[in-house]
């Protein structure tokens, strides 16, 4: 029987560890490799010219690795359940592969693919690879609800041992296997577009930062672990300036695209470790960026409100405000504090900010200063950050804001000082925002502040040339610290007078015993482990609110024997 | 939350007069078998009839008289029932027929009401529904004693709150709390008319004993009139951030109120005077003392001290008292404080305090209990915090965010307070790993020395 296979790009924009991809090679008699991009949905969607940039870039490198293996990459226009039914009959195919996505979203999308596959006969094969470990597997150990603590989700995956290795990448003997034929106008028909055709004016944009694409990828790991290598320090590196510019090694768009296998950079990370210091077996703390990622993942996949508050059963409700002015001030860095701006600023020209910066700005626009929620701000995100995915972008929003995940509201980052201590010169800021380089370090932060002579003198006058700071930070922080006391004790039911103690505690991950790091791996060890036991709240009941999420009900996807179905809101 | 969509609901239906609730019930699970013989016939009767009228047949003809039904429940019973719901339960309850309408209106359940009053323009929250308020005005204002309003950040809400406020004449109002779930609107308010509405309360009810109205425009001389109406009854106020209160009209409210228990406000109204007055033989046992240290801009406010004498007298006189403290002050601003023994038992600093001061504070609060600190400078705190350990005794709760502490010092803190720290919460940043211990290791040491599993909290990497 003739096997023709269509693998589906959406995530896992990549030739290497793509496991789905190599079951569409498999005894295949020929391989189209297919991306569906709906033209209209760049002018519609919340999604900003930098991410279209990257994506587009990252389409141009998987054709270009297509074409070194003779074959090509058929970017088609159109909707997915449009596309396919066309596609199942032009080129006879039967058998579709595609990458797992675990969000709701994708998953609520794929299952209608995969439905309407079967009904053309078309065999489809899901596999997972966008993440470490099989989420659901997580979710089970955990009697069947997602863990609430990072503690608690590190112990899980202690448990679980090693992910599964990477796979090699496709070679050229794969793929002249299954060659197929390109029609003379495949550029036309189905070529990588341009921003321009997409709609996008580029006179004004600066170029990439970031540029997309596997190549860029694989040659980022190799430095990013060659400097790992160097420095031969696998703790938290010190943050200092240089941590807040767009770094070289940075890999985190491309792990959002899977333009980087996770798993790859998981074991190359662990044997670099292992090799430099011997015989110690990694920490988890080594992976800290791919747990996290993981963790949010996990938290999200059976939750379809978990980009919002209302409905979200994890969430906790906060009475925001609403303010769409100050929300535009925020979004467009004219919030009138120098730190915060020039991060915004940073944001929107290259996609791309450093956590603790994304820390600060959060903070500020939810608890710290604004007030505003934290579902604005990660629409923000959404069309701004490279790395911006719809779990770890809610997650992170939701976990910021102190509106889930059992944070201690105390901890505030000052718009001000918290800056200060990481760039005291304000190198930073003068990058970022020009009207204010000749600033003495002194004021560079609270240019308010500054004597009017010291404004005049280096031209830039509060409140003529930069705004006046759009807040008192010190009143706000106050009103908001009570405001936050005012949620929690509510959801606590605590009425002393302990700020720290109106937090719920919860101890679900002192109940697992948690191996020490010292401890290898081995999955042997999960079988001496108890079963989990359920998370409990403290000493004071768990709050209605934040019950577990009555098992989310969402439709369950078809299985087939290896997959699931998937992708994401938007449709890389 | 879930209480303002409640009552949004509950106004829906109240609003509507025909019970959308009738027509959808099955008739035959409203009839109850009832032994209880002290169901009163004639009352049934009535019932059937006016049933009747409304279309409603709420008992089969044929049914024999051992069949009793719901709408024949005593009031009392009923009454136990509708304790237990919501209000948009018992408005719905309410619209089922006209004695259980009667039930519904009795003042028992209208002594407690929240007015939930926000914009849809600036608020997610719902509003408690202008029908339902008037409702309350008009039947149920005398019944009234332990009323709040949550308003968000729109004056209009706030002014809302004021107009109701003003309608409250006959009341008995005990408790009254003006709530800013954003940002307080209060403040915006013309001072008068919040001055006029409030003093309405304070004037027609005789009996206040509690009120908390932080962030609002009231005065010296509307605390006067609270003073002259409710000087017996007063247990509670919370006046944080009050800028038109003086320390003479604070000291007023505290010389003349003696049974006063709870007391909040800013700093700028403690005086060595106040804490006398607090502490004299007629005074009762002071409770709770909180107080804001808040400065807007640097350098512009000179903070006085107090003596440590008048809070001797204070201790000696309330010797449990709470004397929480906030402070939202610049570095420079903090030489004032603690140079002498404080009786601080909470301490929060909202902002960037120095090294130096956490020193004071180690050798001048011995009755502290908590303190939460949200940043400090680059400097490990090590011998600060130790001290504090070897010299607060009554320490169970500590937080700290942008602060510097090596790993050796926090284990050898953690090791002298040992397992009466019941909260301790330290951002991993803030652990610097030295020759003896590293982040990883940490947790276990420090578990050690609590007696239960402890972690430091994380922010994301992300």
């Amino acid at each position: 029987m003739v096997v023709n296979s269509v693998h589906w790009f959406r995530k896992g924009l990549r030739l290497h560890d793509n496991p789905a991809l190599q079951e569409a090679l498999k005894g295949a008699d020929t391989l189209r490799c297919v991306y569906v991009l709906d033209p209209w949905f760049a002018g519609s969607a919340n999604v900003g010219v930098n991410r279209w940039r990257f994506l587009l870039e990252s389409l141009e490198d998987l054709d270009a690795c297509l074409r070194k293996l003779n074959s090509r990459l058929f970017v088609v226009r159109g909707q997915p359940a449009d596309v396919f039914p066309r596609l199942f009959k032009e080129w006879g195919v039967t058998r579709l592969t595609f990458e797992y996505d675990s969000e709701p979203y994708g998953k609520e999308r794929d299952a209608a693919i995969i439905k309407m596959a079967q009904e053309f006969g078309v065999e489809t094969v899901v596999k997972k690879s966008h993440t470490l470990y099989d989420l659901d597997r997580i979710i089970e150990m955990n009697n069947s609800s997602p863990p609430l603590t990072f503690k608690r989700f590190q112990a899980i995956v202690n448990r679980l041992g090693l992910p599964r290795k990477p796979l090699p990448t496709v070679t050229r003997q794969q793929m002249d296997g299954c060659w197929t034929d390109v029609s003379m106008n495949h550029d036309e028909r189905f070529g990588v577009p341009t921003l321009e055709e997409l709609g996008f004016k580029t006179q004004e944009l600066s170029p990439a930062v970031w540029k997309g694409g596997e190549t860029e990828a694989l040659e980022r790991l190799k430095k990013h672990l060659d400097r790992k290598a160097w420095v031969a320090n696998f703790e938290r590196p010190q943050i200092n300036v240089c941590s807040l510019m767009a770094s070289p090694t940075g890999l985190s768009p491309y792990l959002r695209f899977g333009c980087l296998s996770c798993r790859l950079f998981y074991y190359e990370l662990r044997d670099l470790y292992l090799k430099v210091r011997k015989h110690s077996s990694p920490p988890l703390s080594l992976f800290g960026q791919l747990l996290w990622r993981e963790f949010f993942y996990t938290a999200a996949t059976n939750n379809p409100n978990f980009d919002r508050m209302e409905g979200n059963p994890i969430c906790v409700q906060i009475p925001w405000d609403h303010n769409p002015e100050a929300l535009a001030k925020w979004a467009e860095g004219r919030t009138g504090f120098p730190w915060i701006d020039a991060i915004m600023t940073q944001l929107r020209q290259e996609g791309w900010i450093h956590h603790l910066a994304r820390h600060a700005v959060a903070c500020f626009l939810t608890r710290g200063d604004l007030w505003l929620s934290w579902e604005s701000g990660m629409r923000v995100f959404e069309e701004l950050l490279l790395d911006a995915d719809w779990s770890v972008n809610a997650g992170s929003w939701m976990w910021l804001s102190c509106s889930a995940f059992f944070q201690q509201f105390f901890h505030c980052y000052c718009p001000v000082g918290f800056g200060r201590r990481t760039d005291p010169s304000g190198d930073y800021i003068r990058k970022y925002i020009p009207k204010l380089r000749d600033y003495p370090n002194r004021y560079i932060y609270e240019p308010w502040n500054a004597p009017e002579s010291v404004q005049k003198a280096v031209n830039c006058v509060v409140g003529v040339d930069y705004p006046r700071p759009m807040i008192n930070h010190a009143e706000v922080s106050r009103l908001n610290i009570e405001r936050m006391k005012q949620v929690y004790q509510q959801l606590s039911h605590y009425k002393g007078l302990s700020l720290l103690a109106s937090v719920p505690t919860i101890q679900e991950e002192a109940e697992l015993p948690r191996s020490d790091d010292s401890q290898s791996h081995n999955s042997s060890d999960v079988q001496s482990d108890e079963p989990s036991k359920k998370a409990s709240l403290g000493k004071r009941e768990r709050p209605s609110e934040l019950q577990r999420p009555p098992a989310c009900t969402q439709p369950k996807v078809q299985r087939r024997s290896t997959a699931e179905g998937s992708s994401s809101k938007q449709q890389y | 939350m879930a209480a303002g969509t409640t009552v949004h609901h509950y106004c829906m239906n109240y609003s509507c007069s025909a019970p959308s609730l009738g027509p959808r019930m099955k008739r035959g699970r409203f009839n109850i078998q009832l032994n209880n013989p002290s169901l009163s016939t004639p009352e049934r009767a009535v019932k059937r009839r006016r049933s009747g009228a409304s279309g409603f047949h709420w008992h089969e003809p044929h049914l024999p008289d051992s069949v009793e039904d719901w709408g024949n429940l005593p009031h009392h019973v009923v009454l136990q029932i509708f304790q237990y719901l919501s209000l948009v339960d018992r408005a719905r309850a309410s619209s089922v027929c006209r004695r259980w309408n009667d039930v519904f209106h009795i003042p028992d359940l209208w002594r407690r009401f929240e007015f939930e009053l926000n914009q849809p323009a600036t608020s997610y929250l719902k509003s408690t529904h202008p029908d339902l308020i008037q409702q309350i005005i008009k039947r149920h204002a005398q019944h009234l004693q332990y009323v709040s309003f949550k308003v968000d950040s729109c004056t209009e809400s706030a002014e809302a709150a004021c107009d109701i406020l003003s309608q409250l004449v006959n009341c008995t109002i005990k408790t009254l709390g003006l709530i800013s779930t954003a940002r307080p609107s209060f403040m915006n308010v013309s001072q008068s008319h919040f001055v006029s509405a409030l003093t309405v309360v304070f004037v027609n009810s005789k009996s206040l004993s509690s009120i908390k109205i932080d962030d609002t425009p009231v005065d010296d001389p509307s605390l006067k009139v609270l003073v002259a109406n409710n000087s017996d009854t007063l247990k509670l106020l919370k006046m944080s951030s009050c800028p038109h209160v003086s320390p003479a009209g604070i000291l007023c409210v505290a010389d003349q109120c003696h049974g006063l228990r709870e007391l909040a406000l800013n700093y700028h109204l403690l005086s060595d005077e106040l804490l006398l007055a607090l502490s004299s033989e007629k005074h009762v046992h002071l409770e709770h003392l909180r107080i804001d240290v808040v400065s807007e801009n640097p350098g512009q406010t000179q903070f006085h001290t107090i003596k440590k004498s008048s809070w001797d007298a204070l201790i000696r006189h309330s010797p449990k008292v709470n004397i929480v403290m906030y402070f939202f002050l610049y570095e420079e601003e903090f030489e004032p404080f603690f140079c002498e023994e404080t009786p601080v038992t909470h301490l929060y600093f909202g902002r960037a305090v120095s090294k130096e001061m956490l020193g004071r504070i180690g050798l001048n609060c011995p009755r502290l209990v908590e303190l939460v600190v949200c940043a400090n400078g680059v400097e490990p705190l090590d011998e600060e915090l130790i001290r504090i350990a070897e010299r607060c005794k009554s320490l169970t709760a500590i937080g700290l965010g942008e602060c510097e502490v090596t790993c050796t010092g926090f284990i050898e803190f953690v090791k002298r307070c040992g397992g009466r720290l019941s909260q301790l919460s330290i951002m991993e940043e803030v652990l610097i790993p030295d020759n003896s211990y590293n982040p990883e290791q940490i947790h276990n040491e420090v578990s050690k020395y609590l007696g239960r599993m402890w972690f430091p909290d994380m922010m994301p990497t992300w």
